[in-house]
Order: C-alpha cells, then sequence, then structure tokens
C-alpha cells in the first residue's frame, strides 16, 4: 500500500513537469496540425536559462522562473517565425522536417555553449522531506520531499493561469477560434499571426517553467534532456486528445504514473518503454484520445 | 597503401548509407508517407544478420564466407522487411504526422528491446563479428548496393511502383481509381525496412561490433537529411544526398572546430533546404536544366 502511494507521489512530481511540455504540442497542434518537434529543445533551454539567472546572476528562485519563462518565450517565437511561417502554405511534411532541424540546431547550440556534460542545478528551497506516516498511519514509509511538492504547486498554478488566459482573455479566445477553425477564423478578422505567435510564447514559457522545475527535481540539466521529454510529452498530449488543454494534463499524468509503477514493480530499463507502447496502443485504438473527438477526412 | 585503409572504410559507409537513403526514399519519397523511425529497422537487420553470422552458422561462415555473407545480409534484410510489416500494418492505418511520431516510438522501442535482450548482448553491444570475405567486402558491399539501387529503380517503374507513386500524389483518387491503398502502402513500408535491413547487415559486418546507441533517433533523422537534401522522391537525390551526408563530416575534419559543429551545421542545411530549395538538390537541377518531359521515378 504504502510503496503503491509512494510511486503515485513520484508519479504525480513528474506528471505535472509532463503536463507543462505537453500543453505547449498541443496548443500549437491544435492551431497549426505541426508537431512542433523543436518544443523538447525549448524545455531543455528553460532549464538552462534557469541556471544561469539562478547562479550566474544571483537572482532569487521567483524572479529567475518570472524571467526565464518569457525569455524561452521569445525563442519560440523567433523560431516560429523564421522556421515555421514561411511554410504554412506548403505541405504538411515541410514544416515537420524544419522543426527537426530546429530541434537539432537547439540541441548542438546549447552543447557547444554549456558543453555535453550534465550541469547542476542550485538548489533554490533547502532539502526537506515529510514522512506522511506522522500523520496516516497506514501510509507508514511515504515520503514525500519539499521539492515535490513545489514542483506540483508551480505547475498547477501555471495551468489555472493559462486556462484563465484561453478562457477568459480576447486572446484566449481567439486561440480557440483558431484551434476550431483556421480559414473561418481569418476571414472573421482574427490577427491570425500574432495570435499563432502567442500560441508558441505561452507553450514556450510553460515548457521553459517545465525545465526549471525538472532541473529542481533532479538537480542537474543536460542538453539531450529535451529529446526524450519531448517525445514523452507528445505522448501524453496524443494520449490526453492532442488539441485539447485538459487533455495534455489528464494525458502527462497517466503517463508518468504508469511510468513510475512499471520503474516501481518491474524493469526500470522499460521505463522509457512505455511511454511509446502507450502511444502506439492509443494511435492503433483511439487517434484523437481520450478527450478528444474524431475527425474525418473529407474529398 | 594507408590512404586505402581510410577510403574503403568510407566508401563502404558510403554505400550503406546510399542504401539506407534509397529504400527510405521508398516510404518517404515515392509513397508519401512520412517515417521517421528507419533507424529500427537499420537496427533490425544489424543484429539478425550478427546473430545469423555468431550464433546461427559460426562454421558455415568459417568454410563459406562469401555465402554466408549474402545469407546473413538477407537473414537481416527479411528480418527488417517482417518487422517493417508488423509495424506497417497497424501503423499505416495512421497519415501525416501520426504516423511519423508512430514510426519514432516504434525505432525506439526496438532501440529499447535491444538494449534489454541479453541473447544480444543487451547494454553491452554485439561484439566479435567476423568480417566475413576479408578484402571482398567492399566488392560485396557495391555489387549490393548497386543491385538495391537498380531493384528499386526497376520497382518503381513497375505497374506496383506507379500505384506507390499514385497513392502519393492523391490517396483518395488512387482509391478511387481502385487501387488497393493499403496494401500498396504496406508494400512500400516493407521494401523500405527490408533495404535498410539489408544495409544494416552490412553495417553490423563492416562495424564488427553494433551497440544499441548506433541505431538512436539521430540516425533516422540523418537518413531523413539525407532524402532531403538530395530530393525526395528522386533516386538519384538520394544517391546524392548519402553521398553529402557522409562526406561532409569527412571534409570538416580538417578543422577542429567545424567538425565539432558538424551536427549544427547538418540541422541549418536541413532548415535552409527545406526553405528554400523543398525540393533538394534534384529539384535544383530540374529548375536548372528544366526540360519538357516531366521527371517522376
Amino acid at each position: 500500500m504504502s510503496e503503491f502511494v509512494q510511486y503515485l507521489v513520484n508519479g504525480f512530481a513528474q506528471g505535472s513537469i509532463y503536463a507543462l511540455i505537453a500543453l505547449g504540442y498541443t496548443m500549437v497542434y491544435g492551431i497549426l496540425k505541426l508537431i512542433n518537434f523543436a518544443h523538447g529543445e525549448i524545455y531543455m533551454i528553460g532549464g538552462y536559462c534557469g541556471i544561469f539567472l539562478l547562479s550566474t546572476l544571483g537572482l532569487p528562485f521567483w524572479a529567475a522562473l518570472m524571467l526565464a519563462m518569457p525569455i524561452v518565450g521569445i525563442f519560440a517565437v523567433l523560431i516560429e517565425r523564421f522556421a515555421y511561417r514561411p511554410l504554412r502554405g506548403a505541405p504538411r511534411i515541410a514544416p515537420l522536417i524544419t522543426a527537426i532541424g530546429v530541434s537539432i540546431v537547439l540541441l548542438e547550440l546549447t552543447r557547444l555553449v554549456a558543453g555535453a556534460q550534465p550541469r547542476p542545478f542550485p538548489q533554490p528551497f533547502e532539502d526537506m522531506s515529510y514522512e506522511l506516516g506522522n500523520w496516516i498511519p497506514a501510509l507508514d514509509g511515504v515520503i514525500i520531499q519539499r521539492n515535490q511538492i513545489m514542483v506540483f504547486i508551480i505547475a498547477i498554478v501555471l495551468m489555472v493561469l493559462l486556462n484563465a488566459i484561453v478562457m477568459k482573455t480576447k486572446i484566449g479566445r481567439a486561440m480557440r477560434a483558431l484551434s476550431m477553425d483556421f480559414d473561418a477564423s481569418r476571414l472573421m478578422g482574427v490577427p491570425i499571426d500574432r495570435v499563432i505567435a502567442f500560441t508558441f510564447f505561452i507553450g514556450a514559457s510553460l515548457a521553459g517553467a517545465g525545465g526549471m522545475l525538472v532541473g529542481m527535481y533532479y538537480n542537474q540539466v543536460e542538453p539531450y534532456m529535451g529529446q526524450l521529454a519531448g517525445l514523452k510529452a507528445f505522448t501524453a498530449a496524443v494520449l490526453g486528445g492532442i488539441g485539447v488543454i485538459p487533455g495534455a494534463v489528464i494525458g502527462a499524468f497517466i503517463l508518468s504514473i504508469s511510468e513510475a509503477l512499471v520503474v516501481g514493480y518491474s524493469e526500470s530499463s522499460y521505463r522509457d518503454a512505455i511511454a511509446f507502447a502507450i502511444l502506439i496502443v492509443v494511435l492503433m485504438f483511439r487517434p484523437w484520445g481520450i478527450l478528444g473527438r474524431p475527425e474525418r477526412v473529407k474529398v | 597503401m594507408n590512404y586505402l585503409d581510410y577510403l574503403i572504410p568510407l566508401l563502404q559507409l558510403l554505400c550503406m548509407n546510399v542504401i539506407l537513403a534509397a529504400s527510405l526514399n521508398v516510404i518517404n519519397g515515392y509513397c508519401g508517407l512520412f517515417s521517421i523511425g528507419h533507424a529500427g529497422f537499420f537496427a533490425i537487420g544489424a543484429y539478425a544478420a550478427a546473430a545469423g553470422s555468431k550464433l546461427l552458422m559460426p562454421e558455415f561462415a568459417a568454410a563459406q564466407p562469401a555465402l554466408a555473407l549474402i545469407a546473413c545480409v538477407m537473414i537481416g534484410a527479411a528480418a527488417a522487411g517482417l518487422a517493417g510489416l508488423v509495424v506497417g500494418i497497424p501503423c499505416l492505418r495512421l497519415t501525416g504526422d501520426y504516423l511519423a511520431i508512430a514510426t519514432v516510438g516504434f525505432g525506439e522501442i526496438i532501440r529499447i528491446v535491444l538494449l534489454n535482450t541479453e541473447a544480444v548482448g543487451a547494454s553491452r553491444g554485439f561484439p566479435g563479428i567476423v568480417l566475413l570475405t576479408g578484402k571482398w567486402f567492399p566488392l560485396w558491399v557495391l555489387l549490393f548496393t548497386v543491385g538495391s539501387l537498380y531493384f528499386i529503380h526497376r520497382l518503381m517503374r513497375s505497374s506496383t511502383g506507379r500505384a506507390i507513386l499514385s497513392i502519393r500524389e492523391d490517396e483518395i483518387a488512387a482509391r478511387s481509381m481502385g487501387i488497393n491503398v493499403r496494401f500498396y502502402k504496406t508494400f512500400a513500408f516493407v521494401v523500405g525496412a527490408f533495404f535498410a535491413g539489408l544495409s544494416g547487415g552490412f553495417f553490423a559486418h563492416h562495424s564488427q561490433f553494433i551497440h544499441p546507441s548506433n541505431f538512436n533517433f539521430m540516425i533516422s533523422v540523418m537518413v531523413l537529411l539525407m532524402i532531403v537534401v538530395g530530393g525526395m522522391g528522386s533516386q538519384m537525390g538520394a544517391v546524392l544526398g548519402a553521398i553529402i551526408v557522409t562526406l561532409l563530416p569527412e571534409a570538416l575534419r580538417f578543422s577542429e572546430t567545424l567538425s565539432s559543429i558538424r551536427m549544427l551545421i547538418f540541422g541549418l542545411i536541413m532548415i535552409l533546404v527545406v526553405l528554400w530549395q523543398p525540393q533538394g538538390l534534384m529539384g535544383f537541377y530540374r529548375k536548372l536544366f528544366a526540360t519538357r518531359k516531366a521527371e517522376h521515378a
């Protein structure tokens, strides 16, 4: 019992990070029908931004988080401007290829600037852990680290903020309109370029925050961390129903908890295969995901 | 003699990359599917061939190296083709980016499974693959490369090839003309996987040691880069792309800085080609020497 709860706790912490990345995938896909392969690298750059702001500039954690998010957001806006926007009318494969190219370029630039070795991430909070057994005797031995709580809370706050932006503001309404019907929104006067740029900005900011949180959670950041995390977050987005914002969050938690359970109860070396197995099973049987709606191809 | 020791392995690698690029070109270029899990089939071919020559028939390999080499690479190719069938049947119901991401998923799963299979060395890798036929090996590689290219070339000029092309041009129109879209998609996928496996079989014997990390996602990306640079849907383009992508790192060797940023250069090339010359080198060539006859395959 307590073992199981411990895995759940670990799963939830990791899941909130996946969710932050998955949101960016799902928003961009919802509007442009583009798998932004560079999104995982954006998340990785968020982690490095965190290191720079925290240790080089010596900023406090909250200020660093507030600054890192718009910085990586601007990165993503530039990428969209130069690598995706010129290809908007092109076959859908074209931006997919540039996205892979951009992801390689970002990865290599980071590797050259910061080195291929993992970098330690400065710990903003004192290490502290709580024993759940002190309060609930049945859960003897379950430990929650303070970092896990922080990761979870920050992620939830950001998701609530995102929800407010998407549901309550004018630009949020424009984003929803674009994902419903791109051409109709354009005809109704939605400034599509601005809305798409904003979508990239918001999505990347969340991924950047995810990068900082993962640095804090695992105490380190490395150039290659974006590739696998990106693929997994994309899996989460597909699992939840791509284009559906709450779906990304649900998918992320399902994915991370199944990973945590697999690591706990069987071979940890198969951890990374789980995500892909889920991805393929979902794509086979329910490609529109948990919350999505099936789409019909018309002539 | 010294420069041959450098040149021959390089040319062998080049031949394998040519087969790889030509095989991905069947899937991505001719059939219009978007697969980026090619490293997975390459891996299966390499491991199956290695297992064939080291575990299955070591005595035969010692007695008849040439026949054994052919048998082994064919085992690799067949295994990869079979994997292509297993992956293709469910995956090819998907289209576009969904297919792309599913193939990435399969490629990674294949790698992770190899990483955990004790029989092929798991994370220690698979050592001690004998370089069958010794000094004649390069000739076999070359022979099979030319053979593969010729086979694909003839295939694309047959009615089967035309059916595959028609799916790329307009899937719905092809279906309404009575073309069994699912069959030909799967067929193209299996052919692509088969030749990727063939290339893998040679790769295993060429490097004599293989490890799951030889077959990661970056390999799939490199093969994609080859056909993007050369021009998708053109066999000549695939060959040119493979030559460029294989030889560029060698050309950059003279400078420490340049060779450390070669992946960066590849990434930039990938972006710039798609932005400015989406048809790749062959598109550029066609633009330069525009002929009346539209070239297809």
